[in-house]
């Protein structure tokens, strides 16, 4: 893995390759990190969700405890107490069927929530500064500087009445930048980046094609080159083939340009190509969260291996698909006990009145009674509260 | 309370609508309209309005054309309000106008309702030349003004009575419904339980009326609301200048009386205040009604609280 | 362009469809009216009149219905509007040009001024959702813009000129001013103006209010504006070129539709306040039968909406680009 390229406040994002060593003033050299693109590389054991790696990986992002609610007569816990952290350069991914909360939580971590939804506690911090404690303007110095989104349709998220071009400069100018020249010039280096001739800045959204407006909206992304790059769904709007191409694209500018992703999707199958680590939500929590391959390997969680028995795998053996039964729990009506339990073809008596938390497991988390004795000196799962970072600074 | 201003009575004898509409909705719209400040406003002025159109002579006891008392009294205990140059109890005018003014109002926005159903639903349901053409005669409508039309109109059959004045509210008022309604049907065309609909062979008629319509009742209800707020006010403008029936009794025509006898300036201004605050009174009912339907319809409008932190 | 076509041929055939409702209404009235108005006036007005009267409304006519008609489109087309009754022997076309100028400066500044500080008004209670201003200002709205435009001016008539005597009570201006470039003169018309002027503003600016809040709170949860905050761009820039620029665009059609409504309460407030403007001269020629002036007013006012409408899709050309490149 080559180190970031330069801090954001360089003039420009250089494309070409980086010197190994070069990065920040980490011994990046000595360290066996072989966290190869594409998720292809063998993974560091230490590289899980639970445990900051030893090796000398910069942490960009810790979340603790952030828990959203959504304002209501029956107001619904989306995110409950998630705490996860996020390396440079790492390629995260979240899982979830619709309506676990995962979409929320991104954009609880970009601070970009709206009424009803409301962060109700906990912390983010990105680079240091907590988010969550930050007023608009010190967000806005934030925004886009370090940590840019990528959403699931460019022609919602893309202002309909101006041109690329506009909204590209926009972006700069509202972070001091005032040189046209430079500007323009910017706009082109990012839109040749994600392969798009420069005469489209001065098209406008519907002008393009569903995959080029994707793309353009990534080249916005780019744009200050970010550490970190939260993607919600950006390709589900895409049919099979440009969803493969644009991915290729991705995680191709990331090795270039070093930024971190967190990446929300659906399909388990993008996930096992392109993600380093996968974090599972079901109802607003975490269920399970490690690195990539041995999830896929050996799913821990119930919830897990239905999520992969729900989708064909390409090369292993045939077997008939099988999902999940029943649909996720009202947020507002939680079971009592395991919130998956219902759905639960391995619940057992316990499942019903104790609500399980996560257990720490060969370098992966996760929220299941079925562990609940298996982690040497764990505590009891009403152990109290607070478990959850507990196991992020074990 | 609400549930009378329901278009039922036109769209007759569709069980099934009615059947559905039952099903559940009148409790959520009892609830919606209890929760709802500007809808309970609406409604309970709508109610006593409704209660003085059905019996008049139980508030007000003198005979409200009767030129029986001196003229110009100032408001006393035996006339509430006082009397008017002809001698005529205001408060018993006021009163007994009521019935008139409501009844055009109603009458006219639920024909226009009819009318823009008719229209707008066909128009979708159809497509093709029919579509353009409905869409082009709404869209003339709609921009014609309808003010200076209905004057032209009222002018040519001058006096023709309430007949004429509620023909010609609908014939202005209907085209703004028809075009919301066709842009809703059109996007309910391709539905699935439609596509399901034609498939089993239902007939065309039987589709829009069992199907189509139950699906957009609050459309329809909002719509009815909208065209009777603006038959309330465009009523009363025609009647103050005098293209309504003078001899009626209704809140218009006692404003027409009321300018021509110059009442303002005579020292005897009730007579024009207290019908102009009545149909002030009546359209804020249903423009309340209108806006609290959009919240619930809407949820998005309504109104939210800022978290005190 | 093919917008711009379009737009020019609905500006055409709805024109066209107004022409033809003055040409048939006094054909399908029961009775004629026409007829019996013009055995009235036999005697009192000359030959010539009377003649172009009677082609007007095809009363004692040898001509079939078709011919008739193309001959009035003619007519129509070429200014010839007749002549009118009530201020007998002037042509109709002079009476209307006399009036249109006042009712352009009253009717069309202030709905114009009513419609930018409405949209403005809405923009910024729809970004502050909830707010002391928000909460209060909705319902206050409502209330108003259902109060008759013709009642709130007699109201204001009665308190501000009959008992407070701040202003005149009607007309455009004082009987004793000669009509000039003065100063004086200039005061007296703002003065006549001032009334009126507040009364169509008040009641029409709830509206734009109204409609642009409810316009801006569904925009506002656009995810272009979700992005626009993800940028870090200034609440400014969000509220008003993000947001703000996309909930105006409904609102420009909004603004055709509601210009009638707008245009009707004013005739209703020209009249109160004795205004020389066309609505108070359309109310004047319905009082005195005067056919021809009525018509020819009610062309006018059309044609006014019809241009405001126009001007309106050229400005949703300007600010919607889609409007540009498709139909």
């Amino acid at each position: 893995m080559r180190p970031r390229t330069p801090p954001p406040t360089a003039p420009a994002a250089d494309p070409a390759p980086v010197p190994a060593g070069a990065g920040p003033a980490t011994p990046a050299v000595a360290v066996p990190v072989t966290n190869g693109p594409g998720g292809t590389g063998p993974v560091p054991s230490g590289a899980d969700l639970a445990t900051a790696p030893t090796v000398a990986k910069k942490r960009i992002l810790e979340v603790k405890e952030l828990s959203v609610e959504y304002a209501g007569v029956a107001p619904a816990q989306a995110v409950d107490k998630v705490s996860f952290g996020l390396s440079e350069g790492e390629f995260m991914a979240i899982v979830g069927e619709s309506g676990c909360g995962k979409s929320t939580l991104l954009f609880a971590i970009a601070h970009l929530l709206s009424s009803p939804a409301e962060v109700t506690g906990g912390t983010v911090v990105f680079n240091g500064q907590n988010m969550v404690a930050m007023t608009d303007k010190q967000l806005r110095a934030v925004r886009w500087r370090g940590m840019s989104v990528v959403m699931q349709s460019a022609m919602n998220a893309l202002n309909p009445v101006m041109s690329i071009e506009t909204q590209f400069s926009d972006a700069m100018k509202a972070h001091g930048e005032k040189n046209p020249n430079y500007i323009r010039a910017r706009s082109e280096e990012v839109l040749v980046l994600v392969g798009i001739d420069v005469v489209h800045l001065k098209s406008y959204p519907h002008q393009l094609s569903g995959g080029m407006r994707q793309r353009a909206m990534i080249a916005m992304a780019l744009l200050f080159s970010p550490e970190l790059i939260l993607m919600d769904e950006p390709t589900s709007a895409l049919d099979v083939v440009a969803q493969r191409s644009l991915m290729v694209q991705v995680k191709q500018l990331q090795r270039e340009l070093g930024f971190a992703i967190i990446f929300v999707t659906h399909d388990m199958s993008l996930v096992a190509h392109f993600s380093d680590r996968v974090v599972v939500m079901y109802a607003g929590q975490i269920v399970e969260a490690r690195p990539t391959r041995p999830l896929f390997a050996s799913p821990l969680h119930p919830y897990t291996r239905g999520l992969l028995e729900a989708f064909p795998s390409a090369y292993g053996p045939r077997a008939p698909l099988e999902g999940i039964p029943g649909s996720p729990p009202d947020l507002t009506k939680l079971p009592v006990g395991c919130n998956f339990q219902p759905r639960c073809a391995k619940a057992f008596s316990r499942c019903a009145s104790t609500s399980p938390d996560l257990y720490e497991l060969d370098g992966a988390v996760v929220r299941c009674l079925l562990y609940s004795g298996a982690g040497d000196g764990l505590p009891e799962p009403d152990g109290g509260t607070g478990r959850d970072v507990q196991a992020g600074r074990a | 309370m609400a549930t009378t201003t329901l278009p039922s009575g036109q769209v007759s004898g569709i069980r099934s609508y009615w059947a559905r509409f039952r099903g559940g909705a009148v409790w959520g719209l009892l609830r919606a309209i209890v929760s709802n400040r500007k809808a309970t406003a609406g409604v309970v002025i709508l109610a006593i309005f409704c209660f003085l159109a059905a019996f008049p002579g139980l508030i007000a006891h003198d005979n409200p054309q009767a030129e029986i008392y001196n003229p110009g009294l100032a408001p006393s205990a035996a006339h509430w309000l006082g009397t008017n140059a002809y001698g005529q109890d205001l408060f018993a005018q006021l009163i007994y106008s009521t019935r008139q003014s409501l009844f055009l109002a109603v009458a006219a926005g639920a024909l226009a309702t009819l009318l823009s159903v008719i229209v707008g639903v066909t128009s979708a349901y159809m497509g093709g030349f029919t579509d353009d053409f409905l869409s082009l005669i709404t869209d003339i409508f709609l921009v014609i003004p309808a003010f200076p039309l209905i004057v032209v109109i009222a002018a040519y059959s001058k006096n023709g009575g309430d007949t004429i004045l509620i023909a010609v509210l609908v014939v202005t008022g209907w085209s703004y419904g028809a075009r919301q309604l066709r842009v809703q049907a059109l996007s309910l065309r391709n539905r699935d339980f439609l596509v399901a609909a034609k498939l089993r062979g239902e007939r065309r008629w039987r589709v829009i009326v069992s199907e189509i319509l139950p699906t957009m009742t609050s459309l329809i209800v909002a719509i009815f609301l909208g065209t009777t707020l603006y038959a309330i006010v465009a009523a009363a403008g025609l009647q103050f200048i005098g293209l309504g029936n003078p001899n009626t009794l209704s809140w218009g025509t006692m404003l027409y009386w009321a300018q021509n006898n110059e009442a303002l300036q005579s020292g005897s201004p009730l007579w024009a205040i207290m019908p102009g605050i009545c149909i002030a009174l009546l359209g804020a009912a249903f423009a309340l009604l209108n806006y609290a339907f959009d919240e619930v319809s809407n949820p998005a409008l309504r109104p939210v609280r800022r978290r005190r932190r | 362009m093919r917008y711009v076509t379009r737009r020019l041929g609905f500006f055409i055939v709805t024109l066209w469809a107004c022409l033809t409702i003055n040409f048939v209404l006094p054909r399908l009235m029961p009775g004629n009216p026409a007829e019996a108005m013009m055995a009235r006036y036999k005697g009192r007005i000359n030959g010539s009149a009377l003649k172009a009267l009677e082609i007007a409304f095809g009363v004692n006519s040898s001509q079939s219905s078709v011919h008739q008609y193309f001959t009035y489109l003619g007519d129509m087309l070429t200014g010839h509007f007749g002549t009118s009754l009530t201020f007998f022997p002037d042509p109709v076309s002079q009476v209307v040009f006399a009036a249109l100028p006042w009712t352009l400066g009253l009717v069309g500044l202030t709905t114009v001024l009513a419609f930018a500080a409405g949209t403005i008004v809405g923009i910024v209670a729809g970004w502050r959702r909830g707010s002391a201003l928000d909460s209060v200002m909705p319902p206050i709205f409502v209330i108003i813009s259902a109060f008759p435009y013709f009642f709130l001016a007699l109201m204001a008539l009665l308190l501000f000129s009959v008992t407070l005597g701040w202003f005149p009570q009607g007309f455009g201006y004082s009987n004793t001013d000669t009509a000039g470039w003065s100063w004086h003169f200039i005061g007296d018309v703002l003065s006549h103006a001032f009334l009126p002027a507040m009364v169509i503003l008040i009641t029409s600016i709830g509206g734009w209010v109204l409609t642009m809040r409810n316009n801006m709170i569904s925009t506002l949860s656009e995810d272009y504006v979700r992005m626009a905050r993800a940028k870090g761009l200034s609440p400014l820039r969000i509220m008003f070129a993000y947001a703000g620029r996309n909930a105006v665009l409904p609102n420009l059609t909004g603004f055709a539709m509601s210009l009638g409504f707008v245009v009707s309460g004013a005739i209703l407030v020209e009249y109160v306040f004795s205004y020389p403007g066309v609505g108070y001269m359309l109310l004047q020629a319905v009082e005195n039968e005067d056919f021809a002036l009525m018509q020819t007013l009610f062309l006018f006012i059309t044609v006014c909406v019809l241009t405001a409408v126009l001007l309106m899709d050229f400005a949703t050309i300007l600010l919607d680009p889609r409007t540009r490149t498709q139909a």
